[in-house]
């Protein structure tokens, strides 16, 4: 009855959804200012508003190469699992949409697990695309929180979640709820390796996916203006019929009300995360002296381009606090 | 407290109510003797059971629904009363309230010391209200980490009885941090050191449920259901119209029969002929006998062991990759 409303309409999708490189619309409004943006501008400031701050949806993937030293990760392959356990079927066949994901996202489904370094210490990292399916989770994400863990585990890394989700994911039944215990043994077994859990709760986060492996982590951070909650917004007014506060369920709300450590600007997030990161694996003095800083300066910050063939594509971003598109 | 309850009927149940009430009014009858109003009571009766019988051996998800939400069927409390002696209520999360939603506390099993956590429903108006539907807060899922922690350091086995439509979608709810309060649940049953049984006795309703069900032995009653989101919620979110709720209930696959085939629970606790609302204390009864026979499966297993079965058990479910 919850999770309702964590299922996530179409029409909420963010400007930028996974196929922003599609020049239909070069042109972009920013929901919040409705500033006009062009696309490769708001593109090369991390599809943060230039005019507002406003931070729209990142990709999975951008996401993936504004986090990683110079862009650079390695995706693992993720198991292969049966398809549509229940044979679910609403107004149209789960496979079907299962299919139509697949093929406009050119994912398997809504998870990407990545190794790599961040601030010169090794990191895993497990982002969800939102795109696929609203990021909702069934078992082929726990599959995907639980490889991630454990090469964790097997590389002595830090492990990163960055969910982006509506929630369970309804046509996988009670499978998808049980992904709630499966990703909560994936966080305990980080947590005894004695290694950190760091979770980037991403607009959206709701539902099962909140209630699980995402609200377990050592630090917890969010980007501004996130949606973060239990409950969808939708169910708690037609419950409780009243209007909800302003900013409710955002992630300054949260911070107001002790749930997440901060609140991080885009800008700020690679920086913040390999700061945690090596304050909590190089806990003494000696040993390599880390760069923390991502060396960004093949590229410059100028007009960097689109050349974004998943590496190495440090557009200038990662360094900086002064988000700069020239 | 089973007699203070409207013996109310559902729709399927019509022409059993029909019967019953026959047999009722005959046996208000004063026997004149000429028919033996006891033999057509009987004659009644055996339809009765036969109607019941048929009835419920087949019935559709959507329908196991309506019975798993009987008003008349036993709720928490009724098992507590019939199962637990010495039975004492413990109260409050330490941080915030007490929530009356899930209760707790100390009793005896047969003799042996447990804790027992678990979602009650009410009965009546002032009760529901009173427990707020058995939809709880956050501070009811601290209370039952509270209490989960307490079973631990004396090495008490714990007894969870699951029924609610779900968490309570509430801006306090929200605010006090209700995800992270679930999450911490989960976490907390996946911790124990001793075993933890839980009864899935009604309604399994989503993040809510599993917050105290991640457990060693996952048992559910015949013809309670436990479901990721209920079939209305499901139908208008998918179908767009909350009135295909029938759909969603066979597509979810919700029935304790489905999710003893998915390898999602350990057992189905049978129930007395036409539910657990038609005699409370037979279901009552039959769940002593299921969780004896849980205790006892695991009782030879130390702390890691058990921690290391459940585990295993919950990392398996929906996975076919052998990862
Ligand atoms: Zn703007």
């Amino acid at each position: 009855m919850n999770w309702l409303n964590n299922y996530v309409r179409p029409k909420i999708r963010s400007l930028v959804g996974a196929k922003s490189d599609v020049p239909e619309n070069l042109w972009l409004q920013c929901v919040s200012c409705e500033q006009m943006l062009f696309h490769r501008d708001l593109e090369d400031n991390l599809n943060v508003c230039s005019n507002c701050g406003h931070h729209m949806r990142l990709p999975a993937r951008r996401r993936l190469e504004t986090l990683f030293d110079d862009g650079k990760f390695q995706e693992i392959e993720l198991p292969e699992n049966v398809v549509d356990p229940l044979k679910f079927r609403d107004r149209k066949r789960y496979s079907d949409r299962l299919k139509d994901s697949r093929s406009s996202t050119g994912r398997t489904d809504a998870i990407i697990v990545a190794h790599g370094e961040v601030g010169g210490q090794k990191t895993v990292i497990a982002v969800f695309d939102f795109a696929f399916m609203g990021g909702s989770m069934g078992i082929a994400v726990g599959n995907g929180i639980l490889a991630g863990a454990q090469l964790a585990v097997l590389q002595d890394a830090a492990f990163v979640a960055i969910p982006s989700s509506g929630g369970a994911r309804m046509q996988e039944g009670i499978l998808s709820l049980m992904q709630m215990p499966r990703t909560t043994i994936a966080v305990q077994q980080v947590k005894e390796a004695g290694l950190p859990y760091i979770v980037i709760l991403a607009d959206p986060t709701t539902g099962g996916v909140t209630a699980s492996f995402a609200m377990l982590g050592d630090i917890a951070m969010s980007e501004p203006g996130s949606i973060i909650g239990f409950a969808g917004a939708r169910v708690i007014e037609e419950t409780i019929r009243e209007k909800l506060p302003d900013g409710f369920q955002r992630s300054e709300y949260l911070l107001e009300h002790g749930m997440i450590d901060m609140v991080v600007k885009r800008h700020d997030l690679k920086d913040t995360l390999a700061r945690v990161i090596d304050l909590l694996m190089r806990k003494s003095p000696g040993a390599e002296i880390v760069q923390i800083k991502a060396d960004a300066g093949e590229v410059s910050d100028t007009d960097s381009g689109t050349g974004t063939d998943g590496v190495g594509s440090a557009d200038g971003a990662d360094d900086g606090s002064k988000p700069d598109p020239d | 407290m089973a007699e203070t309850r409207v013996h109310a009927f559902l729709d399927f149940e019509k022409p059993i109510a029909e019967l019953e009430g026959k047999i009722e009014e005959l046996r208000h009858l004063s026997d004149d003797g000429e028919i033996s109003i006891v033999d057509e009571v009987e004659r009644l009766q055996t339809r009765v059971d036969r109607q019941l019988d048929q009835t419920y051996s087949k019935l559709s998800p959507w329908q196991k629904v309506q019975v798993a939400r009987h008003p008349g069927r036993p709720h928490c409390l009724d098992y507590v009363r019939g199962l637990i002696t010495e039975f004492t209520p413990l109260a409050g999360d330490r941080g915030y309230a007490e929530d009356n939603a899930i209760i707790g506390g100390l009793g005896r099993f047969e003799g042996q010391s447990v804790v027992v956590i678990g979602q009650e429903k009410g009965h009546d108006t002032e009760s529901r209200v009173k427990h707020n539907f058995g939809m709880a807060r956050p501070e009811g899922y601290r209370k039952a980490q509270r209490l989960m922690h307490l079973a631990d350091r004396f090495g008490l086995p714990v007894i969870t009885f699951v029924d609610t439509a779900g968490a309570y979608p509430g801006i306090g709810a929200e605010e006090r941090g209700q995800a992270q309060a679930i999450a911490r649940s989960i976490e907390v049953c996946l911790e124990l050191t001793v075993p933890i049984v839980s009864l899935v006795i009604g309604e399994g309703g989503s993040g809510g449920a599993i917050a105290i069900a991640a457990a060693n032995r996952v048992l559910m009653l015949e013809h309670s259901v436990y479901s990721v989101i209920s079939p209305e919620g499901c139908a208008s979110i998918l179908w767009r119209d909350g009135g295909h709720a029938t759909d969603a209930a066979n597509a979810l696959k919700l029935t304790a029969q489905d999710l003893l085939a998915l390898g999602v629970i350990d057992e189905v606790i049978p129930e007395p002929l036409g539910a657990a609302h038609r005699d409370g204390e037979a279901a009552i009864a039959a769940a002593g006998q299921a969780i004896r026979n849980s205790l006892a499966g695991l009782k030879g297993l130390d702390g890691a062991a058990l921690r290391q079965q459940r585990r295993d058990k919950f990392l398996k479910m929906g996975d076919t990759t052998g990862l």
